[in-house]
């Protein structure tokens, strides 16, 4: 029933389009093994459209733009840019073509500047750069932005939300006509998205940009777009207008007939001790600098406490300290009352977990498979070795099977290479990994970002699941409606403080935002 | 979708073994270039190294330090790190074991002797490479450079020594340290005229294949190589692993070592930097980092070098003749690198067509 695929549908194209389309791919297929990623997707972008394309986690969003990119050969098809058929064999070719891609993954160059790296993503680079004359243009273009970036920062030493956002000034820097975003707004907040994307719309207007947006939130679908394409499992099923558009319906396109978890009510838990004790902590940055000043923090079992603010605000050091990718200065952290330093041993002792934020790069291991990575926190565990020693690969396998099934990974194959997975299927695993067993401290970063809204409900379910359990759950997020609807208490984060906190049911929402632009 | 590991499998034999071939035939032409036979010439390789009793002890008994060496590339490997030091760890190795040997344990049993000697010159080679690896975790500076310079201070170091304050004044035209004497010296296996070295270099081989590929340790140390970051997520201690996982590698080297004193050179001089460190980074390369697979290499590598000197004699080709082909092998190795992963995609397309 779903596939009234209202492609290539003259009356609605034409609406959008509102002469020749900008882009067009026709018939691309895209395999990777024995997998078909791309199946016949054809689509075209209107001149001047702001198009939304949705699709669950693994359903080829990233692949197909990819191809279009020239980051991916696709094994078949055309992609004709302002009706002329392109020969684009990487990405620099469609540079030269006027595309522009923002990718999933982030691309800057760690151990170089923002400036640097803003710079250098210019082609040609030229013989000799004015590096003055480069910063004014660029803190001239940051003026319109609703957001700013440190020029001078390292990009390595950046948090994920201001590495997207490099990644957007970088692209607005270099000017493309069209414009793809593979989720571009998954770790900024919602108002600093709405304004970027309000930016966006605003040049899509004068037909100076056109812009292809890949997201997982109905609401800037709904708000922005004005066109929608659907795939599902490499099938394009949907590409049109948005009007008549429902997100029910989107969804209802996405999934085909997969179930959504229902959302998991809070129950009254007694008040339980104290399990997590912060106690006036000092983490430093990469680059020296105090990013969490003299924080404290109690939580108890049972309870979802949330810390919100914007990216870069000593977040990222302080769930880091706590997963033991840091060390703390001073301060300490004491977990049901012994101190803890982030080994092994304590690790699960305490049945403490962690959800870092870019699970690729903080919690996987690429080049290994996916079994292997399931059993990173269980592979010296009783049940996974054999003569004590030695890895038991069988029992991995047979652990990473019932973890795939049960958190619906896809592909299903425990041999795969963990860096072939899709983006949010990266982020099940990870989750499938660290929410096994028995939780009773978890620390998650941005746990749904880059989830489809299906995975999204899911993992929303299992935080309060694991609270209603009697798990302490630490909850750091940029999302401030998933914080209110998940934590018990509330903290706004700032400058490495916590300069609000509050029960939840009282907080006062003017008051968080006011605090967490430092006010 | 069960052809993928075959694939890889596939590939981590064929592309070595086709470098291999490729540079043999750079390599042909160069002789021909010379005016040589480039068959003959490897026929008489071929003789040289494996044709006769003899060209086998030989070519083993330049194996095994081979093997060894090659471990002190392909551990570190394991953790994502590149560490070229072997030579100068194989040189403290057996500056150790000679003094070991010949001061301090001269006048003890041969067993307590010889055991001394190799456990000084291990643990010698294994501070060594172990200095390398703490400078990279604690300190951040680069362990392929500074390993490579540790070669160096090494040699220098152990030039001073015997040409200073421990040379045996008995040693005129070739400074060396006090001989350990024969009745202390590593004895040869029995009926195969090649000495124990080549045993302990084999079982250390096994030994490492089990521990980096089967163990939990082993498993801990590819977490901490792939990301590091994850390593620390699930509680691994990355600095302690980095720490052991260099140790190991050095101790493998410095045991080198400890075998060309003992068994070979019965003393400490300049004949113990010969190369084969150099050589080993080689054998770990061709091997892919296995520690198993640098057994088979270690055994080609050890051939080639053995027919040097049936080369020099039958083919008037200069003693570098060797070294030049080691060097053509390096390259075509290392450009290989780039020929992982197409196989299985070169497959699928066929099999759609
Ligand atoms: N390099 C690769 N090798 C093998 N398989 C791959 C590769 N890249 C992607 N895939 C597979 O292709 C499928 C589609 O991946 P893609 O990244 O396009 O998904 P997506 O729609 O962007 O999902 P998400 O919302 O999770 O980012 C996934 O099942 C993934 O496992
Ligand atoms: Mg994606």
């Amino acid at each position: 029933m779903n596939d009234l695929a209202g492609c290539g549908y003259p009356g609605h194209a034409a609406e959008v389009s509102h002469a020749r389309p900008a882009l067009e791919a026709i018939g691309l297929c895209k395999r990777f093994g024995p997998l078909q990623v791309l199946d016949e997707v054809s689509f075209k972008l209107g001149q001047g459209a702001f198009h939304a394309l949705l699709g669950g986690n693994g359903a080829g969003k990233s692949t197909l733009v990819k191809c279009v990119m020239g980051y991916h050969a696709a094994d078949r098809g055309t992609v004709l840019v302002e009706n002329r058929e392109c020969a684009i064999g990487n990405p620099r070719d469609a540079h030269r073509y006027g595309l522009g891609m923002v990718y999933q993954h982030f691309t800057l160059v760690p151990e170089m500047t923002v400036l640097e790296n803003l710079v250098l993503s210019r082609l040609p680079i030229p013989a000799m750069i004015r590096w003055r004359e480069e910063k004014q243009r660029l803190a001239a273009l940051m003026e319109e932005m609703p957001f700013s970036v440190p020029l001078d920062r390292k990009a390595g030493e950046l948090a994920a939300g201001e590495k997207q956002k490099v990644e957007l000034l970088k692209q607005l820097f270099l000017q493309p006509r069209i414009l793809i975003l593979d989720e571009p707004t998954s770790v900024l907040t919602p108002q600093e998205a709405d304004s970027l994307l309000g930016m966006l719309k605003k040049r899509t207007r004068s037909h100076r940009l056109t812009v292809l947006i890949i997201t997982h939130k109905f609401r800037e679908v709904m708000d922005f777009a004005d066109a929608v394409s659907v795939l599902r499992r490499g099938k394009l099923v949907y590409s049109g207008p948005l009007a008549g558009q429902t997100p029910a319906r989107l969804a209802e396109l996405m999934t085909g007939s997969e179930e959504i978890a229902r959302t998991v009510t809070r129950e009254k838990v007694e008040e339980k001790p104290v399990r997590l004790e912060i106690d006036r902590l000092d983490v430093a940055s990469d680059h020296g600098a105090r990013a969490v000043k003299e924080l404290s923090i109690r939580l108890r079992g049972g309870e979802i406490f949330g810390i919100a603010g914007v990216s870069g605000n000593g977040q990222q050091e302080l769930v880091q300290a706590l997963s033991g990718q840091r060390r703390p200065d001073r301060g300490a952290i004491r977990i049901d009352g012994s101190p803890y330093a982030g080994t092994r041993r304590e690790m699960a002792r305490f049945r403490l977990r962690c959800l870092p934020e870019e699970p690729l790069r903080n919690a996987c291991v690429p080049r290994m498979s996916l079994a292997e990575n399931l059993a990173l926190r269980t592979f010296d565990r009783p049940g996974f070795t054999r003569w004590r020693w030695f890895v038991d690969a069988k029992a991995q396998k047979t652990q990473a099977r019932e973890l795939i099934e049960r958190y619906r990974v896809h592909p299903p194959e425990p041999e795969r290479r963990l860096d072939t997975l899709s983006g949010g299927n990266v982020q099940r695993l990870v989750l499938a990994r660290e929410l096994s067993g028995q939780v009773e401290l978890l620390i998650a970063a941005n746990p749904c970002f880059g989830l489809d809204f299906a995975a999204t409900a899911e993992v929303r379910r299992q935080l309060m699941q694991a609270r209603n359990r009697g798990a302490a759950v630490l909850l750091v997020s940029e999302d401030l409606d998933e914080l209110l609807e998940l934590s018990d208490r509330i903290a706004v984060m700032f400058e490495g403080r916590l300069t609000y906190e509050s029960w939840t049911a009282e907080a006062d929402l003017d008051t968080i935002g006011l605090r967490m632009a430092g006010h | 979708m069960n052809v993928r590991v075959p694939a890889q499998v596939l590939e981590s034999l064929l592309i070595p073994v086709s470098a291999l071939l490729a540079a043999l035939l750079l390599f042909g032409i160069f002789l021909a270039c010379l005016g040589n036979d480039p068959l003959a010439v490897f026929h008489s390789m071929v003789r040289g190294g494996f044709g006769s009793a003899f060209a086998w002890r030989n070519t083993l008994e330049r194996a095994a330090p081979l093997m060894l060496t090659a471990l002190c590339t392909a551990l570190p490997a394991q953790l994502g790190l590149i560490v070229i030091g072997g030579e100068g760890a194989l040189v403290v190795g057996g500056v150790s074991a000679a003094l070991a040997g010949g001061l301090a344990f001269e006048d003890q049993t041969p067993w307590l002797a010889i055991a001394a000697m190799l456990i000084a010159g291990t643990a010698a080679g294994g501070a060594w490479i172990g200095l390398v690896g703490w400078l990279k975790h604690y300190r951040g500076i680069n362990e392929t450079i500074t390993s490579l310079l540790f070669n160096y201070i090494a040699i220098a170091l152990m030039n001073h020594l015997v040409t200073g304050p421990w040379r045996d004044p008995a040693s005129l035209n070739k400074p060396s340290t006090r001989p350990v004497g024969s009745a202390h010296m590593l004895g040869d296996m029995p009926g195969l005229g090649v000495h124990w070295g080549l045993a302990l270099a084999l079982a250390l081989c096994l030994v490492c294949y089990t521990v980096f590929r089967q163990t939990t340790f082993g498993f801990a140390v590819r977490i901490a190589g792939g990301n590091p970051r994850a390593a620390r997520l699930a509680g691994l201690p990355v600095g302690l692993l980095t720490l052991i996982t260099c140790f190991w590698a050095g101790a493998a080297a410095g045991l080198a070592g400890s075998i060309e004193v003992a068994a070979i050179q019965g003393a400490a001089n300049a004949s113990l930097a010969a190369g084969y460190g150099y050589a080993g980074i080689l054998a770990a390369f061709l091997a892919r980092q296995n520690p198993l697979a640098v057994i088979p290499v270690a055994l080609i590598l050890g051939g080639i070098s053995a027919s040097a000197g049936l080369l020099q004699r039958s083919h008037h080709l200069p003693d570098a003749a060797v070294l030049m082909l080691q060097g053509i092998i390096f390259i075509t190795i290392l450009s290989s690198e780039t020929c992982y992963g197409r196989l299985q995609p070169w497959l699928d397309s066929r099999r759609r067509a």
